[in-house]
């Protein structure tokens, strides 16, 4: 799923500085999983900046609403009655597709995004989410054990470990395991060392970011 | 063992001859300040057979090491320039590549690079198109088989005759795979490989075993890599902090075991002991001195170590 966490208050309050009226729209998509910005999480947000309004002396409603999805028209569209009453900021609680899709659908509006989208990953623990792709667009993890280095590597390389490799941690943190210990471990574990000696070949990022924006179009589904 | 002349490299030269071969390291300054570079050139000049041009190392900016490499090579030296992948891409690889071999470029050493985490601008964003085997291949296409990556040919007279190296680094993790890391490089290509720093001599001694029976060191030539102690403090540094050097405890108590004075002198004289003996290393062809910053005490170095004269070739 898409790992989000909340940018910091002081930049929210930023964002609302001298509003009066508010919509907080969140999301019950990854951000709901991770959470970050699902129905409780929008009830903190929106508490907390009450409170901050009433500490302050401000004047300030912040109405809530969660969506079933931000990254869809027609959810998006469920929010028309409510921008109807007026709002002078939204503040979307989605992935950064959220207050893009809530922009282009209210055109008018002044949309900003509450949560930082951090990455692709999955949760190790709870409350621990580590990135596990980067959307490279031509997965290779059968390649490599299973295991991502795209997105995984700090060099992303694809001939890993490099000599950066120590005690199973990356060169850059001690935080970061190397996925190429992991990888290497995996096949010299299982005698399996012949598949993994060849060189691997320079990677075609074409259909990677670097190919550009990136669309697809499913001629069965388009109407 | 021969092996055919590819290049106008000195380095190669030396190597083929079957003498014992000294490459030096020089940093490019963190300014653009040409003198420096001529400066610390000048201690290399006779005493090493080419010198390493490192290519923002630890992700430092600093001169560039073609620019660098340039102007070591006005001295009257050749260098090794070093390139990483961190901060180009293909495209630029090529070009670079292209324009160094044009402007007198003979020696290329190819690395992935250190995260721009380390360095000065961690603000930055990496490249990390291929790495530094994707790199060794690149070149090697490009000398041998006279192709870009895409496919596009080089006129004969338009292919870049660059002797190509890299590093291998015995120490780091998992240590059983080391050795098939460093073969990665020999298959892709490679002509030498200089190691990092050697302290672990038991360690180092059991990998160049492996690289020999393997027959890795037939095919490439082996350097052994050299930086020796200024002092306890780097010694003690080094074992505690720098991922994938390994210092051992008698090393530090040699050091430890003479007064603050003469440490530079103990630190000498260890890296001498390690010389000697690699001098008879099988599989071993030459040194690689790190001594960066030091410069000026690679001429006192090298005569300590009995390495000189350099060959004329």
């Amino acid at each position: 799923m898409i790992i989000c966490e909340r940018k910091p208050i002081d930049e929210i309050k930023g964002f609302i500085a001298g509003k009066k009226k508010v919509l907080l729209v969140g999301c019950r998509g990854c951000v709901t999983v991770c959470n970050a910005g699902g129905t409780k999480e929008v009830e903190i947000l929106a508490a907390l900046l009450r409170l901050d309004a009433q500490k302050e002396g401000v004047e300030l409603t912040v109405d809530e609403f969660t969506l079933e999805r931000q990254c869809d028209p027609e959810y998006v569209d469920e929010l028309a009655d409510l921008v109807a009453k007026g709002y002078e900021v939204i503040l979307s609680m989605a992935c950064s597709v959220g207050p893009q899709f809530l922009s282009r659908r209210y055109p008018k509006e002044r949309v900003f995004p509450s949560l930082n989208t951090c990455f692709i990953g999955g949760a190790l623990a709870h409350g621990v989410w580590a990135e596990h792709c980067q959307a490279c667009g031509n997965c290779i993890i059968h390649n490599y054990g299973g295991m991502c280095p795209v997105s995984r590597c700090s060099k992303s390389i694809m001939n890993g470990p490099c000599g950066g490799s120590s005690n199973g941690v990356c060169e850059i943190s001690k935080e970061v395991e190397c996925v190429w210990h992991l990888i290497a471990s995996k096949y010299m574990d299982e005698g399996r060392l012949e598949e993994f000696a060849p060189i691997q070949p320079i990677k075609d990022w074409s259909k990677s970011r670097d190919g550009g924006p990136r669309k697809i179009v499913r001629e069965e589904l388009v109407k | 063992m021969t092996r055919e002349i590819k290049t106008n490299s000195n380095l190669e030269k030396v190597l083929a001859s079957g003498a014992f071969a000294v490459t030096g390291e020089l940093g490019p300054p963190r300014s653009a300040d040409g003198h420096e570079v001529a400066e610390k050139a000048k201690h290399l000049v006779g005493n090493v057979d080419s010198v390493n041009i490192t290519d923002n190392q630890t992700a430092v900016v600093r001169m560039s090491s073609l620019a660098a490499g340039l102007l070591v090579q006005k001295a009257g030296i050749q260098c090794n320039m070093q390139m990483v992948t961190r901060d180009r891409n293909r495209i630029a690889i090529q070009s670079d590549i292209m324009g160094a071999y044009a402007l007198g470029i003979n020696n290329l050493l190819c690395l992935t690079g250190d995260h721009q985490k380390f360095g000065d601008h961690p603000q930055s964003k990496n490249v990390f198109d291929m790495d530094a085997i994707g790199l060794i291949q690149t070149v090697k296409s490009m000398r041998d088989d006279g192709r870009l990556l895409s496919g596009q040919e080089l006129p004969p007279e338009g292919r870049p005759k660059i002797f190509i190296g890299s590093a291998y680094n015995p120490f780091a993790d998992p240590e059983k795979y080391r050795i098939i890391r460093t073969k990665k490089k020999v298959d892709a290509g490679v002509d030498f490989l200089q190691s990092q720093c050697i302290y672990d001599m038991p360690r180092f001694r059991a990998f160049m075993k492996e690289a020999v029976d393997m027959g890795l060191t037939e095919k490439a030539y082996f350097m052994a890599g050299i930086t020796p102690f200024k002092n306890l403090g780097m010694a003690r540094y080094m074992q505690k902090n720098v991922p994938g050097i390994l210092v051992p405890e008698e090393f530090v108590k040699r050091l430890k075991d003479v007064p603050k004075e003469k440490q530079a002198e103990e630190g000498m004289k260890i890296a001498s002991e390690q010389i000697e003996e690699f001098k008879s290393m099988p599989g071993i062809k030459g040194v690689h001195l790190m001594l960066i910053e030091w410069e000026h005490m690679v001429p006192e170095f090298v005569k300590l170590c009995n390495l000189l004269p350099r060959p004329k070739l």
